[in-house]
């Protein structure tokens, strides 16, 4: 797997995302409350916009999650599975903090 | 009503449309409520009283014929003839004509002044005389009721929403004759005197005569009173004079005789409501009409239905106070035994009537506290749960205070029949878990409603905890949270939900912890600290996001006024950045199309020219809505137009829980369509009137009239309060009307405690406006001074000079819109 660094660790606000483009690929990043990274596709699936980076990080049960900024619907920041919507998913990229620079791989 | 009433029923039964149905109104209005008349003078229009459903008379088989009364009835042929002289036949002739008011035959009753309390023409009438009076001289003005019983009280409420002192003279020894005892009424008479009613009892109107402009009224005891209007309303008598010139059978103190079918003495003629004198009476409430009117709709449709007598029970509020009386409340059988509690310190009468072995209750009074009214009127005629006393006592601990204690045939409510059985039968089967959804399935409450508080303590007694937690992470509401947060000095996500919470939040409590912390002052922006991370994408780069991923920008032009210079800035900087520009329904410029890294570009320009944000991103003070108002307009009365700009620079900027709009309007004919308005302003000659809980969109409500006639440092003062209490205790995106609509109490609730201040908060809810105008600043003015908030503005972390690529327009009419973006794939899930 080949790593793209995308920026400084602490560039990443917790609980929140941003969006990096990879490769002509648009990728949302987040960083959440425990620290840790997560990456998956920016674009919505429900209205093709892309927007996921824009939405607000919380929880479901024990689950890290984000809800669309634009109807809501919410997706596990572990595996891109839409949780209001079982026929609905978003990809998931690697991602790694590495000597303060934040990495995703590209597949 | 029951007319219209009995043509709903009947719409419903013959889904074949096997009748044909014309229906012949005298009146050149079709059918309204005549229950509520007096909201009439409260800020209801006619149509607001409407109860005719908008679909009723458009398909072919139901017509309707205003201003065409049934002149005469030829049975024989089977034909009736209309006031316009149209000759019709019927198989079916249903009389609903009603009753006419009662005038006593006093000197001078027909004396221009004098009036009867009846339809809108008569209400219109009396405004139109209070208003000549106001006029003519200056002073209160005072009117005159002659009648004590509930129509007359209904119709002093209506002098005092006009503004007059109102007397009351009631022939009886007491208020309310047919429904309350002495203990009740006197306590009636004591509350309703504490309202500047003045209440005559035991005597009468001995002559009225004109005295200039004025009117004289001389009682039976030689007291002079000097009015400007009087108005009957001593009862009504049955309209039966079609059916004795028919040469139907009449009783002989009036009404026109039917049998349990509401089968008049020609079987081919039927009668229905007030004009019907049925199982020996007259009834003269609305819902016995309603009980004949399904009767008759369900004999017509093959049915069996017999009317064989209804319930007179009532609850009502009159002029604020409740009096509610059921069963046999005068304790007229024999033997009866009556319990009474009275405390006359904290305003409650309450009296059961019993059996004389103290087994049965029969019936009872209740004036000043008729909450009981909902669990004790369906037991009446069944055995007591439990001793009387405890049923009424203050503590109300006993037995039987709980509809629980209700057998499951009995009625809660009343007017649709619905009994508790039926009620618990959908909480449970459908899964009913509010108020709104057993209206919707049982039709229970959507009569008179004094069955709710029931409908409310079933649905608890059921099981059905009504959650009111926000979401998984707080158990409990917005209006809980917002106490704890500023109870406890709270000032960020992570401290309340480490003591309150779980988890780590979500999309529906972090905007509306947001909302709370700004709404508290905590934290001067709302991007400072960890509240950026709390907030919806809209607030997060103060822009609305589009469907395309882009945003709109939206300046404040308060109470949308611009001046030339300003507005030639909004078109160069749509212009330089390729903006799509729509004129606002809240009379302002919205400019869309905007990636986020040009926002802060976009506003440099704004700002620099004096643009500040219009917050169209948060769920806060929107517009305050203006029309040009007495500068200019020919009609204004007000200056409408400061009064909007005085209003918007006062609030911009609040958080609250959902949007809030406001309009001003500098006379009554309302240009700004202020009523539709959270916060309603109109002109009025000696003042502002203000109206509260108006709303537009989903569900369209107009606003209520809360204040009327009052100068600018009052309206100002009760609009702060009512802003600060609304974000106080409302629920997490509930609009000011639903708030309004679920106080316990509702308007008379919300004046007592923003203009009587009865919690004693006005002095904090007016701080906290107070702090917020002294606090104010202007957030993208704040951002664009900010490096730190700057850096946000990117489309790529990785890129910051790279737009977004998946956004392009194409032209439409001289303007870019969006092309549409295609979408994904979805899994395929078998089912």
């Amino acid at each position: 797997m080949t790593w793209t660094t995308v920026c400084r660790y602490d560039d990443l606000q917790p609980e929140r995302g941003t969006a990096a483009l990879i490769g002509g690929e648009q990728v949302a990043l987040f960083r959440t409350f425990d620290g840790s990274l997560y990456a998956i596709g920016n674009q919505d699936p429900f209205t093709g916009a892309f927007v996921l980076s824009r939405g607000i990080v919380g929880t479901r049960g024990d689950i890290p999650t984000v809800a669309s900024p634009l109807h809501k619907q919410v997706f596990d920041l572990r595996t891109g599975a839409c949780l209001d919507d079982e026929t609905a998913f978003v990809p998931v990229f690697a991602v790694r903090e590495r000597d303060g620079q934040v990495e995703v791989g590209a597949r | 009503m029951v007319g219209q009433r009995f043509v709903d029923a009947l719409r419903d039964r013959d889904a074949r449309r096997r009748w044909r149905v014309t229906v012949l109104a005298e009146e050149p209005r079709r059918a309204y409520d005549r229950v509520n008349l007096s909201s009439y003078f409260e800020g209801a229009e006619a149509g607001d009283l409407d109860l005719v459903g908008d679909d009723c008379y458009d398909a072919g088989a139901y017509q309707l014929h205003l201003g065409e009364a049934a002149a005469a009835i030829d049975r024989t042929a089977r034909t009736v003839t209309t006031s316009r002289g149209r000759m019709l036949s019927y198989d079916a002739l249903v009389l609903a004509t009603g009753s006419y008011p009662f005038v006593p035959p006093v000197a001078g009753a027909d004396l221009p002044g004098c009036f009867v309390y009846r339809t809108l023409d008569d209400l219109d009438a009396i405004r139109a005389a209070a208003q000549r009076a106001a006029a003519s001289t200056p002073g209160r003005r005072a009117g005159l009721v002659v009648g004590g019983g509930l129509l007359g009280l209904e119709a002093a409420r209506a002098l005092r929403l006009l503004g007059m002192s109102p007397h009351v003279v009631e022939l009886a020894p007491r208020l309310m004759p047919l429904q309350v005892d002495e203990g009740g009424g006197a306590l009636l008479r004591r509350m309703i005197e504490e309202l500047n009613v003045t209440v005559w009892l035991g005597t009468s109107v001995r002559e009225i005569v004109r005295d200039g402009t004025r009117l004289l009224a001389t009682l039976a005891d030689g007291t002079e009173l000097d009015l400007d209007v009087v108005v009957f309303a001593a009862g009504v008598r049955p309209r039966d004079q079609l059916a004795r010139e028919a040469g139907l059978d009449v009783a002989p103190r009036g009404g026109i005789v039917i049998d349990e079918a509401c089968r008049t003495s020609d079987p081919g003629i039927y009668a229905i409501g007030e004009c019907a004198y049925a199982g020996g009476r007259v009834y003269g409430l609305v819902a016995p009409g309603f009980a004949m009117a399904e009767v008759l709709a369900d004999r017509l449709t093959g049915g069996a239905a017999s009317f064989t007598g209804a319930d007179i029970s009532t609850k009502l509020k009159l002029l604020g106070v409740d009096v509610a009386s059921f069963g046999d409340a005068l304790a007229t059988t024999p033997d009866a035994l009556e319990v009474t509690v009275n405390d006359p310190v904290s305003r409650s009468y309450s009296k059961l009537v019993v059996s004389g072995d103290a087994k049965t209750l029969l019936g009872g009074v209740l004036v000043g506290d008729a909450a009981r009214y909902g669990v004790l009127r369906p037991l009446v005629g069944r055995p007591l749960p439990g001793d009387p006393v405890t049923m009424i006592a203050p503590a109300g601990t006993g037995p039987g205070t709980g509809p629980g204690a209700l057998p499951g045939d009995a009625h809660v409510c009343t007017c649709h029949g619905v009994t508790k059985d039926a009620i618990c039968a959908a909480i449970t089967d459908l899964g009913l878990t509010d108020v709104a959804a057993i209206k919707c399935e049982t039709r229970a409450g959507t009569g008179c409603g004094s069955c709710v508080p029931a409908l409310k303590m079933l649905l608890a007694s059921s099981g059905v905890a009504v959650s009111r937690a926000l979401c998984e992470h707080f158990s409990v509401g917005r209006a809980e949270l917002f106490q704890i947060v500023r109870a406890e000095q709270i000032t960020t996500f992570s401290e309340l939900i480490e003591r309150h919470g779980r988890g780590r939040g979500c999309d529906i409590c972090k905007p509306a912890v947001a909302s709370i912390l700004a709404s508290l002052g905590r934290g001067l922006h709302v991007l400072d600290g960890e509240q950026a991370a709390l907030q919806d994408t809209n607030d997060h780069f103060l822009a609305n996001i589009q469907r395309n991923g882009t945003y709109s920008v939206v300046p404040r032009i308060p109470g949308g006024e611009v001046t030339p210079d300003k507005l030639i800035v909004l078109g160069e900087v749509a212009r330089d950045f390729g903006l799509y520009t729509k004129i606002t329904g809240g009379q302002r410029i919205d400019l869309l199309g905007a990636r986020v890294e040009q926002l802060p570009a976009i506003w440099r320009r704004l700002v620099d020219a004096g643009f500040e944000s219009g917050q169209a991103y948060g769920k806060s003070v929107r517009t305050v809505k203006s029309c040009i108002g007495s500068t200019w307009c020919r009609y204004g009365v007000q200056d409408s137009v400061s009064l909007a700009v005085e209003l918007e620079l006062r609030y911009r900027g609040i958080r609250s829980p959902h949007k809030i709009k406001a309009g001003v309007s500098g006379c009554a004919r309302e240009c700004a369509e202020a009523r539709s308005k959270d916060i309603g302003v109109i002109a009025a000659e000696d003042g502002w009137n203000l109206f509260v809980g108006g709303n537009g969109g989903f569900r369209p409500r107009h606003a209520d009239l809360l204040l009327s006639g009052v100068g600018k440092p009052a309206l100002i003062q009760t609009i702060d309060r009512f802003i600060m209490f609304y974000i106080r205790t409302a629920d997490r995106l509930q609009r000011t009307a639903t708030w309004l609509e679920s106080l316990d109490g509702g308007l008379d609730y919300l004046r007592s405690v923003i203009v009587d201040d009865s919690l004693g908060i006005a002095a904090e809810l007016d701080a906290a406006i107070e702090r917020h105008v002294v606090t104010y600043q202007d957030e993208w003015a704040a951002v664009l001074a900010d490096p730190a908030k700057l850096r946000r503005f990117v489309s790529f972390v990785n890129a910051p000079g790279t737009p977004d690529p998946s956004i392009e327009f194409e032209p439409e009419r001289g303007q870019p819109r969006p092309v549409s973006l295609p979408l994904p794939r979805r899994l395929e899930v078998a089912r």
